[in-house]
């Protein structure tokens, strides 16, 4: 029993958060009704993937530092399960765009640059691939992470903010708190994004754990 | 000091050769005529997006030729008598006066092809420039990265096309507004976030390229 507590509060956390999501009472609402469950499960997919994609350039920053092997799994593996949690939030936020703006991809600013932005991370697998050498893909590939990472923060931060989207929030649509007067939602969404981030959490030391155990049956 | 020598032998190779110049002119002289010849008259929306386009690939390729086509020997003889920093540097103040001259003399000849002029042609020229900065920036640093992974052109696509889109759509949206003539106040958003864009890109370039140069 490795450290489990937080493992044990995250699995609590999104077994909480998806059995109340869809049992609770939520506003109702025009147009949105029922599908405002989604938001238990679209957001926190984002902030999930903010967070493995900012590991991984902690620990590319860290490989350029020290040059070992550990960092650059570590970084490329929180890379493989952001682009996870990338796909499950453009899947599900193509779902709820299906049935609240009629079309699966509206061509709104935050579907198109959340697709740009997976394809930053694309290329970066991309890159890896290109290159045998294990030092140097390691070295030019943790380069590319640390140089893609301000780019994202623009496309996913700055630039929807400069046009109009379909999203709440932006261009004069309502946030979604002024959807939430009381608070009920709030207290199912908020142990859904802990639960979520911790659980990509876990995946990812999981399959740092694995890369590495299959690295040491190489080489013995 | 370095770098005003670097820049100097940039500059004097390819005025020896005068073959990126010369074949990126040609490239988007053609480019351009291909294009009239298939739309023969545009939109002004399309006009400018077509514009983009142009001045992406041409970018590409005239930016590429930086690190892609020096040799290992030259890379090898440079890293021994020049600092990494000076190196990059003058790589990306070359590039930044390569493409200005590029972009302007394509933005003239696609003016008079299309005999198409802009409304606000100043606010349009000031996005000229922004763009052929952010592209020499934003590309050198990619083909210093291509070019040490060993793999040059179809990786230099794939690797900056996502970086370079944010930054074309900015542009995009900046020469609209210069198009249709809208109060120049207006676009200074867009114009703010290119410079931002831009410092933000040459300070982790500045950052990064010591540790891609050592081998």
């Amino acid at each position: 029993m490795y450290k489990t507590w937080w493992k044990i509060i995250a699995s609590v956390l999104v077994i909480y958060s998806t059995v109340w999501g869809f049992l609770s009472s939520t506003p109702q609402l025009p147009i949105l009704h029922e599908s405002i469950r989604n938001l238990y499960f679209h957001v926190p997919m984002w902030f999930g993937m903010i967070v493995l994609f900012s590991i991984s350039v902690f620990y590319s920053v860290k490989y350029l530092g020290s040059g070992k092997a550990e960092d650059d799994i570590r970084a490329v593996e929180s890379v493989n399960v952001g682009i996870v949690y990338g796909m499950l939030g453009i899947v599900t936020g193509a779902i709820w765009a299906r049935f609240t703006w009629g079309q699966a991809w509206s061509f709104d600013v935050k579907q198109n640059f959340a697709a740009i932005a997976l394809l930053l991370y694309f290329a970066y697998l991309i890159l890896r691939n290109a290159i045998d050498e294990e030092q140097k893909r390691a070295k030019i590939s943790a380069i590319y992470n640390i140089f893609a990472f301000p780019i994202m923060v623009v496309l996913l931060f700055v630039l929807p903010r400069l046009s109009d989207s379909l999203h709440p929030g932006n261009g004069g649509n309502p946030g979604f708190n002024a959807y939430d007067l009381d608070s009920r939602m709030r207290m199912v969404f908020y142990p859904a994004c802990l639960g979520w981030i911790l659980i990509g959490y876990w995946i990812y030391t999981l399959k740092y754990r694995i890369r590495t155990l299959e690295k040491k049956q190489i080489s013995a | 000091m370095q770098v005003k020598y670097l820049v100097k032998k940039e500059v004097l190779l390819e005025w020896r050769s005068k073959y990126a110049l010369n074949g990126v002119l040609l490239y988007v002289v053609s480019t351009v005529f291909v294009c009239f010849l298939s739309f023969v008259s545009t939109k002004p929306v399309t006009w400018n997006a077509l514009f983009w386009i142009i001045m992406l690939f041409a970018s590409i390729n005239a930016v590429s030729k930086g690190f892609l086509q020096e040799s290992r020997g030259r890379h090898l003889y440079i890293y021994t008598i020049a600092s990494p920093l000076a190196l990059i540097l003058s790589k990306t103040i070359y590039n930044v006066l390569l493409m200005t001259l590029l972009t302007l003399i394509a933005l003239g000849f696609y003016m008079m092809v299309f005999s198409y002029v802009p409304e606000d042609l100043g606010l349009y020229l000031v996005a000229t420039m922004l763009g052929s900065l952010s592209f020499s920036t934003i590309f050198t640093m990619i083909s210093a990265i291509a070019a040490k992974a060993g793999n040059g052109g179809m990786l230099m696509a794939i690797l900056s096309f996502p970086v370079i889109i944010p930054v074309i759509i900015l542009l995009i949206k900046l020469t609209k507004n210069a198009i249709d003539g809208l109060d120049r106040s207006v676009s200074l958003d867009e114009i703010g976030l290119l410079v931002v864009v831009n410092v933000l890109v040459t300070a982790v370039t500045l950052l990064l390229f010591p540790y891609l140069w050592r081998d």
